[in-house]
C-alpha cells in the first residue's frame, strides 16, 4: 500500500489561515490502513485545529467526510453537492487525492494534509517499512524477493558497496544492508552461484525516468 | 473509608483506559475542559494486557498536539493506580485540581471564566 505521515499541525494550520468554513476528506484506502487519513484522523485533525482556531479567537467550522477512495472517478464524484459550499478543502488522501479532487472539481482549492511517502507495508504496529519503488520492471525473482531497488539506497543491482558494514547500510544505523540479506539468504539455500549471472542493464524507461506513467488495460479501457 | 475529592472533577467510567481515545481527550479540551486526566489501572496490571499502556501513548499524542497548538500539554494527564487505593485516587483528584488552578482556565474555553 501506499504509506503517508500527516504533516504537522502547524503547516496545516497555516494552510487554512484565513479560511472559516472547511471539509476535511478522509480516504477508506491506503492512508486508513497506514492510520493516517482514515474517519479516525479526520476526526482528530478536525479537532485539532478546532481547537486551535479557538484559541487564536478565530473560530472556524468543520465538517468531516471520508470517501471510499480518492483515487477513483466514481468516489470524488460523491462529493458534487458539498464541495463547494467550503472555503477550501483538506485532503487526508496520498498525493492522489487532493490532485482527483482539484481535476474533478477545478473551482476549489484543495490542499493535502499528508506527505506520501512510499510504497511498503507494516512490520509491526505502527510501524511501516518501503518495499517497493514501483520502478515498472519488477526484478525482485532474482533476488529471492528481495528488492534492492528498493530498498538499497543506491538501488544497486550486482551486489553491496563499500558502505555496507555488519548488515547495516552507511546512510543510517537503522536501515539494514540489502545486499547483506540478500547474500546471506542465497548461502542460506546453497544458491549463492545465483549472483554470478551478470544481468542485462536494468531498462529505467519504465520508471519515473521515462516521466509520468499510465497503464492502459485494453481489455477495459472505453 | 469516606474519602472526598474535589467536585470540580467530573468521573466518565469506562471499562478499561485502553477504550479511551485521542478523540475523546481531544473532544473534551475542545469543549472547554480545562484539564482532563486518564485514571488507569497499575502498569503491568491491565486485564486486558495492554490497554493502559497504550492509553499512556495516546495522552502522550494528545500532549503533543496541545504543544503544537500552544496549549499547556501538562491539561492532559495519565495516572496509574489500582481500584483498592482509594487514597491515591483521592490524592491525584486534588493534585490535578490544584495544577489546573495554577494554570487557569483553559484558553479554548469562551468565557474563560476559573
Amino acid at each position: 500500500m501506499i504509506v503517508a505521515d500527516r504533516k504537522s499541525l502547524e503547516e496545516i494550520l497555516t494552510m487554512v489561515e484565513e479560511k472559516k468554513k472547511i471539509l476535511i476528506v478522509g480516504c477508506k484506502g491506503c492512508v486508513t490502513v497506514c492510520n493516517v487519513g482514515g474517519s479516525k484522523e479526520v476526526e482528530i485533525l478536525a479537532s485539532a485545529i478546532g481547537i486551535a482556531r479557538k484559541k487564536s479567537g478565530s473560530a472556524i467550522e468543520i465538517d468531516q467526510t471520508i470517501i471510499e477512495r480518492q483515487c477513483d472517478t466514481e468516489y470524488v464524484d460523491q462529493l458534487q453537492e458539498s464541495v463547494m459550499k467550503y472555503d477550501a478543502v483538506i485532503s487526508m488522501a496520498c498525493g492522489v487525492g487532493p490532485q482527483f479532487l482539484s481535476e474533478a472539481y477545478p473551482d476549489q482549492k484543495f490542499y493535502p494534509a499528508v506527505n506520501t511517502t512510499f510504497y511498503g507495508g507494516a512490520v509491526a504496529h505502527g510501524v511501516w517499512e518501503e518495499r517497493c519503488a514501483g520502478c515498472g520492471t519488477c526484478v525482485i525473482h532474482h533476488y529471492d524477493g528481495l528488492c534492492p531497488v528498493a530498498r538499497c539506497a543506491k538501488s544497486l543491482l550486482h551486489g553491496p558497496c563499500g558502505g555496507s558494514s555488519q548488515g547495516i547500510c552507511e546512510v543510517s544505523k537503522e536501515t539494514a544492508c540489502i545486499w547483506d540479506t540478500i547474500v546471506l539468504k542465497k548461502m542460506e539455500q546453497g544458491r549463492l552461484e545465483d549472483l554470478l549471472v551478470v544481468k542485462d542493464p536494468k531498462d529505467w524507461r519504465t520508471a519515473r525516468d521515462g516521466g509520468p506513467r499510465r497503464s492502459i488495460r485494453e481489455e477495459l479501457a472505453d | 473509608m469516606r474519602l472526598s475529592y474535589p467536585p470540580e472533577v467530573k468521573i466518565i467510567q469506562v471499562p478499561c483506559t485502553g477504550r479511551v481515545d485521542i478523540i475523546h481527550l481531544l473532544n473534551a479540551v475542545d469543549d472547554g475542559a480545562d484539564g482532563v486526566y486518564v485514571a488507569g489501572c497499575l502498569e503491568g496490571e491491565c486485564h486486558y494486557r495492554t490497554g493502559n499502556l497504550r492509553t499512556r501513548k495516546k495522552v502522550e499524542y494528545v500532549k503533543k498536539v496541545l504543544k503544537e497548538i500552544g496549549i499547556e500539554p501538562e491539561r492532559v494527564e495519565m495516572y496509574n493506580l489500582s481500584s483498592a487505593q482509594g487514597q491515591r485516587f483521592a490524592e491525584i483528584a486534588h493534585e490535578m485540581v490544584e495544577r489546573i488552578k495554577g494554570l487557569g482556565p483553559s484558553p479554548v474555553r469562551s468565557d474563560k471564566a476559573a
